[in-house]
């Protein structure tokens, strides 16, 4: 067991060679990970965070709108009174006929008089008669939004053929609609700019703060030789990457939170809960426009981050710069 | 500790550019210089000398005479209030700032805090000069190892500063300021941290430097160190200078 192989004649003396010692692997001029570094990451992720939820919110809002007015004023309507000589099934049919002739209709239908009594019955109660009452009746016409029809020439035409009839093109709601939606849009324009000013302003201020713990590096490395191009570039590419963590994360919450809402919307359709959410909000889905604002929104950061480090450290250097150049701004005499 | 004496650089395998040298040109040259902080009185007055090349020279004075202030002008990180200096044949004034860098080079210094980053370990602080020129790392490891070797921290290679000890950081900040061969060295307070031993080698490391045929200046207020060589002596004393050869 404790049997030892035989040395043999031939075998030369080792001699004693002490192990070479191993250089770890070079790290990074700027150091990876401090506090200050973790910190900034944290800000960018929260206000990455915020901004890509204020801009999904105002791009929902935004298409809420538009959606509203786009329904809007996609119908006419063409109301007739009943009059004591008029066969209304008859101008019911004539004026959506007529209607129909002009270019920009698509379609048109008569509201039955089932369908007008449930119309009225929030005020006139269930069981209504239509015979006992003076109740106008409606041709709804559908219209191209992109291409309507002249609807003065149709309102002439109409008057002329059934004087009880009396055209509705909603312009006065589609004004009041086309008002609220922009009043809508802009207010989710300023308050997306306040966000985005202030996210600009934290990001820019929090780098700021990140770089000023790392002075005597830009210091050190100026005083070995290194060009203020060099510095400035080590100190982007510390600060990119923590950029790019940081609105990474941020912006995936947003977008996973939009996801997410967007499939509980999907899946609890048809429910008084969801119904009122998606009558004031629209739809939780951004679509692939909302992703892609995202995804700029996190570009935007890191592009800010970077060309902020940049500008800093450049500044830092031109301040050793300028306390060469004027002896009298140094505070660090030493005699 | 036995340390090699022989040269650990060798410039034909680093590369350097052969330059033809004026060799009656001083390195560096003042001419009735004076520097004023603000509006405050002259701290240093009519200094007019030369830093010959290859040559050794201690900078001495009482403190707050001016030894780091003048330090400072020799490695342009000051601009004189008055006067003219003459860095390797150009005049200071004239040269626009892109190209201090270039300048700063062939000029290595030892600070007197040290100035290791505390983030790169040993090896790491003393070949950032390298590294910051751009040159790949297999270029430079063994002429960064070898110089670590000849100034005693051939073991410490993967340490990082704060575990170092204040003759350590010492050696460190010696190297990394020698790592690139500059022609010139300016050291303050070299010997400021360290016992008497330590300071008698590093000593001898600077004597050893200027053999190879680099210039060194270094400033310090330690007699005991400046008796034991017989080099040209710079003492400054209220913002003059008299010097004696």
């Amino acid at each position: 067991m404790n049997e030892q192989r035989p040395r043999r004649e031939a075998d030369p003396p080792q001699p004693q060679r002490r192990a070479e010692m191993r250089v770890r692997p070079t790290g990074p001029i700027v150091p990876s990970a401090n506090v200050s570094g973790n910190a900034l990451m944290c800000v960018i992720a929260i206000m990455s965070f915020l901004a890509c939820l204020t801009l999904g919110g105002v791009s929902m809002v935004r298409a809420t709108a538009q959606s509203w007015q786009s329904q809007i004023s996609r119908e006419i309507t063409i109301q007739i009174k009943p009059d004591d000589n008029l066969d209304m099934e008859k101008a019911l049919a004539d004026a959506r006929d007529l209607a129909l002739t002009f270019s920009g209709t698509t379609g048109g239908s008569i509201i039955d008089r089932a369908a007008t009594a449930r119309l009225l019955e929030p005020w006139l109660g269930g069981g209504l008669d239509l015979d006992e009452l003076p109740v106008p009746r409606l041709v709804v016409i559908t219209i191209d939004e992109n291409d309507p029809p002249d609807f003065a020439a149709m309102r002439q035409a109409l008057t002329e053929m059934i004087p009880q009839a009396f055209l509705d093109d909603h312009r006065t709601w589609v004004d009041r609609l086309v008002t609220m939606a922009n009043t809508t849009a802009m207010i989710g324009s300023g308050v997306l700019t306040l966000v985005f000013s202030a996210m600009v302003l934290t990001v820019v201020f929090a780098t700021r703060g990140a770089l000023s713990g790392n002075r005597h590096i830009v210091e050190v490395l100026h005083f070995v030789g290194a060009e203020a191009g060099f510095v400035a570039s080590e100190f982007q590419k510390h600060f990119l990457r923590i950029s790019l963590k940081g609105a990474g994360a941020g912006g995936l919450l947003a977008a996973l939170s939009f996801a997410i809402a967007s499939f509980w919307q999907s899946q609890t359709l048809a429910t008084p809960e969801t119904d009122q959410a998606t009558a004031l909000f629209g739809t939780f889905s951004i679509g692939y426009t909302g992703y892609l604002g995202i995804f700029a929104i996190i570009l935007v950061i890191a592009l800010l981050t970077t060309l902020t480090a940049r500008l800093t450290v450049m500044r830092t250097i031109y301040e050793i710069d300028l306390i060469r150049s004027d002896p009298g701004r140094t505070d660090t005499f030493q005699g | 500790m036995q340390r090699s004496v022989t040269p650990p650089f060798r410039p034909s395998s680093r590369g350097y550019q052969v330059v033809t040298r004026d060799w009656a040109v001083p390195l560096i040259h003042f001419e009735n210089v004076g520097l004023r902080y603000g509006m405050g009185p002259e701290i240093l007055r009519d200094l007019t000398f030369d830093i010959p090349r290859r040559s050794f020279q201690f900078l001495t004075g009482p403190s707050g005479a001016g030894k780091t202030t003048l330090l400072r002008l020799l490695f342009l990180s000051l601009k004189p209030t008055r006067g003219l200096i003459r860095m390797f044949d150009r005049n200071i004034s004239s040269i626009p700032r892109e190209e201090f860098p270039m300048l700063r080079r062939r000029v290595g210094i030892v600070f007197q805090d040290f100035r290791l980053l505390d983030h790169l370990t040993t090896y790491e602080n003393v070949a950032l000069p390298l590294r910051v020129r751009g040159k790949d790392e297999a270029a430079y490891r063994s002429d960064v190892l070898e110089l670590l070797k000849w100034v005693g921290l051939g073991e410490r290679i993967n340490v990082l500063p704060p575990v170092l000890s204040g003759g350590e950081k010492q050696r460190a900040a010696i190297a990394r300021a020698l790592i690139d061969r500059p022609e010139i060295l300016l050291a303050d307070e070299p010997t400021g941290n360290v016992d008497p031993p330590m300071a008698r080698r590093l000593l001898n490391l600077f004597l050893e430097l200027n053999r190879l045929g680099t210039a060194v200046v270094i400033a310090t207020h330690d007699l005991s160190l400046m008796d034991q060589v017989e080099a040209r002596r710079m003492i400054l004393s209220q913002g003059r200078l008299d010097i004696y050869e």
